[in-house]
């Protein structure tokens, strides 16, 4: 008998059906992986699954009993429990990571009313051991990486004696051997018998994992592959047309250098190294997180200082002391999570497309100070259709874009006015394939300016780049003899 | 990942959410007006146009100095000063005109730019020191509150002032500066409302119509975001806050060219009430946020609630608890109503 059976489930907002007659079943200790571009109704039939949202039509039964969540809450407890791709919110930071394992504890006061230090130790180490992780408990919560923070959250989950666990994006925030650690703890889970369903953009996820994937497209299931999964044909699947040639010609030619880095350092301690990136080239940096991926963008940005060497922009020095000068010499970047580094919340003035696109661009397109002409909208207008953002209008809320076209929309920011190097920090975190696809073209379009990629994961290294070089240690690996000329192709 | 995505688009509006979204954006404008006319209904005294110059005279102060909030509140920070600012104002311009004999062509500017310099300060404090707004801008309250009460020795300024070193002040106001307080132009509309109207327009098209609103709010929004941006939010804040301190001693001014004393009590509850209309007016337009227009309507229609009170001899000490009433209504229109939506 299935742990789970959900059948004929579907659900409107307004008149948009989110999800058409969908069917999911999981096995018990099977690893079930949902896959859908953004829209297709993922993260609606997860809402339905953990008690977010009702269904408007269907059943779902858990271990052959009917299954209506009214809440999160009421899920956990009959052991289906969520763990969402945002994990800032399991713990408090200024609390320990003892108080963020046991915090469902003191809400249902499992807890003693008057707790000493040493009794939450004891509980939180139980909580930990029943998982098997092993966790600093007396560090404040704000100082653990997102792979521990998730851990936190699954040790949570199993403390509450979850049967189906869903991981909702669990790699999005992770570095590759962060990613690695969490594969290794959800086949623990699939070990003990714990059902994963699990959403995630990432096929090496999937291909690490995935007992048996099922495809959304547009609410409705449209395929379902067993292991040995051919991603091929689910990508084909998922995004309902044919996968163009999923890695890039490797161009060879490109212009005059642009950007050029000299003896190098990120800190007094790490190794120097050169870097040229040319007018018209893509190079992926790649390594793990805390490898100085975005120190080194950073650093060329304006927000930090290089330790030691020289740095020359199109042949002259360059050095900016803040991202107002980077700017002004050329060099833009589009930080890592847009939603802290580039967009304005939503309900607020500048929450629109055209003025996430404009906000750098204020004082060329208003130079009277004055913002009458309207030429954020028609900038904004050319953007959407240049770059295919599924929007009718620049006025709409960039809020109410997925995140792929949400991410259309910062690459449009850089590439309203001209640029000598552009600078991209983790520019697919949260893109489905699709919309990937379109930024990868956008980006590889620009013969006039250099682009600069940091990436933990090398798959997308190698789909968007010209060229791939490896970070570590504060230091790039100069893999192939003579640097910068060298093409460096690595099997994955 | 984002929760909108699936029913971003095409979603055609109901007849209910129509209404609702009328109720909530017009509200306060709709209050406003069921207030007027039940006022002029019932004591048609209040209708005459030289009452309703009276309330905007009576609010004008308080709008001003809300508007300088509203902008300290759009760059995300929040000045707790401003009260202080113009109850010190008001003893800088009596002590200027009084103790220092300057007439009101010196005394106006000394005492703006002593509005700037304190913003300067707070700016000071929250950008360069870190120190958090809330904090840096009471803890600037309470110094300008004790610093108002030195040069007199804590006594109130008026003409023929006995000086704490024993001698007796010569000055007196400059009628011209009366004027700003006490005239009206064409005999009808008061200068402070002239004032207040010309305040208002003007942050209301620098908040909404310019670039430097646009970042006003976007550093308030995302500070990080609009700083990747290549602006200087550091510049911005700290035009917030003079600004902020500026407008305050204007209102500052105009109180002591109403009352023509610098009194030590005076702008005891301005600080409230200007915070007040900021915040009612998130209200207005259904807009949830800090903005100019809203500021000045709110500090109307508390003024319009108030006089039309009076009018019907509700007691004086029944006025704290209807702002407050209005307040609490207000930002459970402007959170509550609303939040069906999501």
């Amino acid at each position: 008998m299935s742990l789970l059976v959900a059948e004929h489930v579907s659900h409107a907002f307004g008149s948009t059906k989110a999800l058409t007659d969908s069917h999911l079943s999981v096995e018990a200790g099977e690893v079930v992986a949902l896959m859908g571009a953004n829209g297709a109704g993922k993260s609606t039939l997860v809402k339905i699954l953990s008690g977010v949202i009702r269904p408007d039509a269907g059943r779902v039964t858990l271990n052959g009993k009917p299954y209506a969540p009214e809440s999160p809450a009421d899920a956990a407890t009959r052991g289906v429990v969520t763990v969402h791709q945002s994990t800032d919110v399991v713990g408090i930071p200024g609390l320990t990571v003892a108080d963020a394992l046991l915090l469902q504890h003191y809400v249902e006061k499992r807890s003693p009313f008057f707790l000493s230090r040493a009794s939450v130790r004891r509980q939180a180490r139980r909580v930990l051991d029943e998982a098997g992780f092993h966790l600093p408990l007396d560090r404040d919560f704000a100082e653990l990486g997102a792979a521990d923070r998730q851990m936190v959250a699954i040790a949570r989950a199993l403390s509450n004696k979850a049967e189906l666990l869903i991981l909702d994006e669990p790699t999005a925030s992770l570095s590759m051997q962060e990613a690695s650690r969490l594969y290794d703890i959800v086949r623990g889970l699939k070990a003990r018998g714990i059902a994963v369903l699990y959403i995630s953009h990432r096929t090496a996820d999937l291909a690490a994992l995935a007992d048996r994937v099922v495809i959304l497209r547009g609410g409705r299931n449209v395929g379902a592959f067993s292991r040995p999964v051919d991603f091929d044909a689910a990508i084909e699947t998922m995004i309902g047309r044919p996968l163009s040639a999923a890695r890039p010609k490797k161009r060879e030619r490109f212009g005059r250098p642009v950007i050029e880095l000299r003896g190098a350092r990120l800190f007094p301690d790490s190794a120097p190294f050169d870097l040229v990136v040319r007018e018209g080239e893509v190079v992926a940096v790649t390594g793990v997180l805390g490898a100085g991926k975005s120190r080194l963008l950073s650093s060329l940005f304006g927000l930090k200082r290089l330790a030691d060497g020289e740095v020359l922009l199109d042949g002259k020095p360059y050095a900016p002391k803040n991202p107002e000068e980077a700017i002004a010499a050329g060099v833009v970047l589009a930080g890592e999570d847009r939603h802290r580094s580039s967009l304005i919340p939503a309900g607020w003035p500048g929450e629109t497309i055209a003025a996430t696109i404009s906000l750098p661009h204020l004082p060329r397109w208003y130079p009277s100070g004055f913002m009458f002409s309207g030429r954020e909208r028609r900038e904004g207008n050319l953007a959407i259709n240049r770059l295919g953002i599924k929007a009718l209008d620049a006025l709409a809320s960039v809020w109410s874009l997925s995140g792929g076209n949400q991410q259309k929309v910062v690459i449009a920011r850089w590439e309203a006015e001209p640029s000598r190097a552009l600078l991209l920090d983790e520019p697919f975190q949260g893109v489905d394939v699709g919309a990937r696809q379109d930024i990868i073209a956008a980006i590889r379009a620009h013969a006039d300016r250099a682009t600069l990629i940091a990436t933990s994961d090398s798959e997308e290294a190698h789909e968007v780049a010209d060229r791939v070089i490896e970070i570590d240690h504060h230091s790039l690996i100069d893999k192939a003899h003579g640097g910068e000329n060298g093409q460096q192709e690595e099997s994955i | 990942m984002s929760p909108v995505t699936e029913n971003a688009h095409g979603e055609t509006p109901r007849h209910t959410d129509v209404v609702k979204d009328v109720v909530r954006r017009g509200a306060v404008f709709i209050l406003l007006a069921l207030l007027v006319v039940g006022f002029s209904w019932t004591q048609p005294a209040f209708a005459n146009i030289n009452n309703l110059m009276s309330i905007l005279q009576a609010v004008s102060v308080v709008a001003i100095i809300g508007t300088g909030v509203t902008v300290t509140l759009a760059i995300g920070g929040f000045d707790l000063s401003v009260g202080a600012v113009a109850a010190s104002a008001v003893m800088a311009a009596s002590y200027a005109m009084i103790v220092l004999g300057l007439n009101a062509y010196q005394t106006v500017p000394v005492v703006l730019a002593f509005g700037a310099l304190v913003g300067l300060v707070n700016a000071f404090l929250i950008v360069r020191l870190q120190v958090p707004d809330l904090l840096a801008t009471l803890s600037m309250m309470f110094l300008l509150m004790g610093l108002q009460l030195i040069p007199t020795a804590g006594r109130s300024i008026s003409v023929g002032l006995i000086l704490p070193d024993g001698s007796t002040a010569s000055g007196s106001y400059d009628p011209m500066f009366l004027m700003i307080g006490r005239s009206s132009l064409f005999g009808l509309v008061p200068l402070a409302v002239v004032l207040m109207l010309l305040t208002a327009v003007t942050l209301y098209i620098l908040t909404e119509r310019t670039r430097l609103g646009r970042l006003l709010y976007a550093t308030g929004g995302n500070e990080l975001a609009t700083r990747l941006a290549g602006a200087n939010t550091a510049r911005i804040k700290t035009f917030a806050y003079v600004l902020s301190g500026v407008l305050a001693a204007l209102g500052g001014v105009i109180v002591a060219a109403r009352v023509g004393r610098g009194d030590v009590s005076s702008g005891a509850s301005l600080l409230m009430d200007s915070v007040a209309a900021s915040l009612i007016g998130f209200a207005v337009l259904g807009l949830r946020r800090p903005n100019v227009l809203g500021t000045v309507i709110g500090a109307v229609f508390v003024g319009v609630l108030l006089n039309g009170l009076t009018m019907l001899n509700a007691p004086y000490y029944t006025q704290d608890f209807i702002k407050g009433a209005v307040l609490v209504g207000a930002l459970a229109l402007t959170y509550g109503v609303s939040r069906a939506k999501s």
